[in-house]
């Protein structure tokens, strides 16, 4: 037991002493947590728009008014012709053009029909939907509200008043943040954890301070739990860090219960750590540990569902997601708090993980004592 | 008188048996006594260390230590020896005080417990206690290194080259220091490329490639030196080296110092050589007979 708490001192006395260690578990989620779930936003506002109005008509003056009062459509300016206006989308100052041609009112009235020219600076893909999609929302809001003046409800108009709506069930304002933070979070703590374990092992080994360990009659078991228990602390301070800021910043509070999260975090932590342990024992320099630490590191984050839904995934990809441990953490993550998903709910994920903990971190056990 | 350290055929090679580092090499170390393993780089030294540290497994032979084998006795083995490997391999980011207690913990024991056998070498790091070990200069790394593995007073200390990269001055202090802890009684197995510090040990043995040409305390295997030698020099050194190759009855040439040594099979003239040198138009000829030393030894057992 004595044993053991030198060794935790000594790691924490070392740790505390690399400043740029200590700059990554606390800087870290805090800085990455605060950038990545706004910048990787797909939410967009502000999408400019030119409106040629060559009509000028009291049904066109509705219209651009309608517009004008879009919280999502920004009104760049009002000019009569199109080719200005194309201009200002080729230097990419406007997202959208909208023409309204001359006598649209006129026209509108005679023929009963019209038509309004759309055209999309589809430069940035997202804006370009998004963009087009408010404002056809927006004209077809205008068309249904012209359709009710101009002609008189009819039997046959009825069935045009069923309106579809949808919501998202535990993200009912789509708001991006809220799924995304609670998923970088989970990946965060798994990286941070990961290469830290892996490189801490690997460094002894290079600076050859783990002969002179070798050689006194300290346990392996010692030596091993003197190692995890370290990053097994600091993982949790980096989610608990991580928690803070998505209340603190993003007002994320878990639906879900806080303990829960934490035990699973601390499965989970096991798990991470035997696979960082692993890496260890199959290379002699930080270099090697580091590029074997970034291929996988690579795979778990494209292939975690963090980025792109796994269940959308071909069946051989979804094979190879069931086999990566940060996929499970970032789906209870975010069942647990989006969803207020209870113990019941996660038992699959749980049982995976013991399993992944006990065979990573056997597997580790078996490989160190073999090539020491 | 008791042994200490037994080596019999020990045998280690890498890379799947196809390089021998260890062939088949067996020695023995009193108890007390101060043994040295001399030998060029890569003569299989630390392969030796490292077998007796049980931190490799030789792949034939047995040696024991402490009368503990050193692959069923591992762990007995580990409690008592000292082990100070070629590189320093202490934590850079501890101070002076923090590896030494670190060090005695691991060993289940306490700096004060035995801080009598440390107290010379541990004064003069005193001053610097609170510096990180990263940050000390060669000579008080390895004197750090060498409390840190006398510790736990272990009756025996391996030393894997200790004076490799440190200046002459700490060099002689540390060979001092080596003889302080062998008048306590404890074994000391030491390894040196240098071979001046060869002299200073109570016996060696002399290492090259994998193999042990000869054991015997610095003094026999200096008088058992079979050939005359002499001490050569003119002004044109280089060319002088390559003249003396074709000399009648030479053995072997080899720059020394500002000298050559030029060892013969029989009785040779000065007289006669010094002539012949003229000769060949060398300038300020010098011919001394030298008294053999280590190198020599060394030098005359690779050649045979």
């Amino acid at each position: 037991m004595r044993t053991i708490r030198f060794l935790l001192v000594k790691e924490f006395k070392q740790i505390f002493r690399n400043r740029s260690i200590l700059v990554m578990i606390i800087g870290m989620p805090v800085i990455q947590l605060m950038i990545l779930p706004l910048a990787a936003n797909y939410e967009v506002k502000n999408i400019n728009i030119v409106i040629v109005n060559q009509d000028h008509s009291p049904v066109s003056a509705k219209l651009v008014s309608k517009i004008n009062a879009s919280t999502y459509l920004n009104v760049l300016s009002h000019l009569t012709s199109y080719d200005q206006a194309l201009k200002l989308a080729e230097d990419d100052k406007t997202d959208l053009i909208l023409q309204i041609p001359p006598h649209f009112e006129k026209n509108l009235i005679r023929d009963n029909q019209q038509k309004l020219f759309i055209a999309v600076n589809a430069i940035n893909g997202m804006k370009a939907g998004l963009g087009y999609g408010y404002l056809s929302n927006i004209i077809q809001m205008f068309n249904e509200e012209l359709r009710g003046q101009m002609m008189p409800r009819s039997k046959f108009n009825v069935a045009q008043e069923i309106e579809l709506e949808f919501t998202s069930r535990f993200n009912p304002h789509q708001v991006y943040y809220l799924f995304m933070v609670p998923g970088i979070l989970a990946f965060l703590v798994t990286m941070i954890t990961g290469f830290l374990s892996a490189l801490n092992i690997v460094k002894e080994k290079e600076m050859g301070t783990i002969e002179q360990i070798n050689v006194t009659p300290i346990k392996k078991y010692h030596f091993i739990l003197g190692k995890l228990i370290p990053f097994w602390i600091i993982g949790t301070v980096v989610f608990t860090l991580g928690l803070m800021v998505s209340f603190f910043v993003y007002g994320i509070v878990p639906a879900g219960s806080i303990l829960l999260l934490y035990g699973f975090m601390w499965v989970y932590l096991l798990a991470v750590l035997g696979f960082g342990l692993l890496v260890s024992t199959y290379c002699d320099k930080q270099q090697q540990a580091m590029l074997i630490m970034f291929f996988f590191m690579m795979i778990f984050i494209l292939m975690g569902g963090l980025l792109t839904s796994i269940d959308g995934m071909p069946y051989w990809a979804k094979m190879i997601a069931a086999l990566n441990p940060v996929s499970y953490i970032i789906d209870v993550v975010r069942a647990v708090v989006l969803k207020g998903s209870g113990l019941q709910d996660i038992l699959p994920q749980l049982g995976t993980i013991i399993v992944f903990a006990i065979v990573l971190n056997s597997w580790a056990i078996y490989n160190y004592k073999k090539t020491n | 008188m008791e042994i200490s350290v037994s080596v019999n055929q020990l045998l280690k090679s890498y890379t799947k048996g196809e390089k021998t580092a260890v062939n088949h090499v067996s020695f023995e170390v009193k108890k007390g006594e101060l043994f040295g393993l001399i030998g060029p780089d890569g003569a299989g030294k630390t392969s030796i260390f490292r077998m007796l540290t049980t931190l490799i497994l030789p792949d034939g032979g047995n040696a024991s230590v402490n009368g503990l084998d050193i692959v069923k006795d591992y762990g007995k083995i580990r409690m008592s020896i000292g082990y100070m490997p070629g590189k320093f391999s202490l934590y850079p980011d501890l101070t002076v005080e923090e590896n030494l207690g670190f060090f005695a913990t691991l060993f289940n024991t306490r700096v004060n417990e035995n801080y009598h056998l440390i107290k010379d070498i541990y004064e003069q790091l005193a001053p610097f206690k609170n510096r990180r070990a990263g940050k000390l200069s060669g000579g008080m790394k390895q004197k750090l290194a060498l409390c840190c593995a006398l510790i736990h007073n272990p009756p025996v200390i391996f030393l894997d080259e200790p004076t490799t990269g440190v200046d002459p001055v700490s060099r002689r202090e540390f060979w001092e220091m080596l003889k302080r802890l062998k008048d306590q009684g404890i074994t000391i197995v030491v390894s040196t490329p240098y071979m001046d510090e060869a002299t200073l040990c109570d016996r060696i043995a002399l290492i090259q490639e994998g193999q042990i040409l000869s054991i015997n305390t610095p003094k026999n295997m200096v008088s058992h030196y079979p050939d005359q030698l002499f001490a050569i020099k003119a002004d044109n050194m280089y060319h002088l080296l390559k003249i003396m190759k074709t000399y009648k009855n030479v053995l072997n040439i080899y720059a020394f110092g500002e000298y050559a040594h030029a060892s013969f099979r029989e009785d040779m003239d000065t007289n006669e050589l010094y002539r012949y040198l003229e000769e060949k138009g060398f300038r300020d000829i010098l011919i001394i007979p030298a008294k053999p030393t280590i190198e020599d030894c060394f030098i005359k057992l690779l050649n045979n």
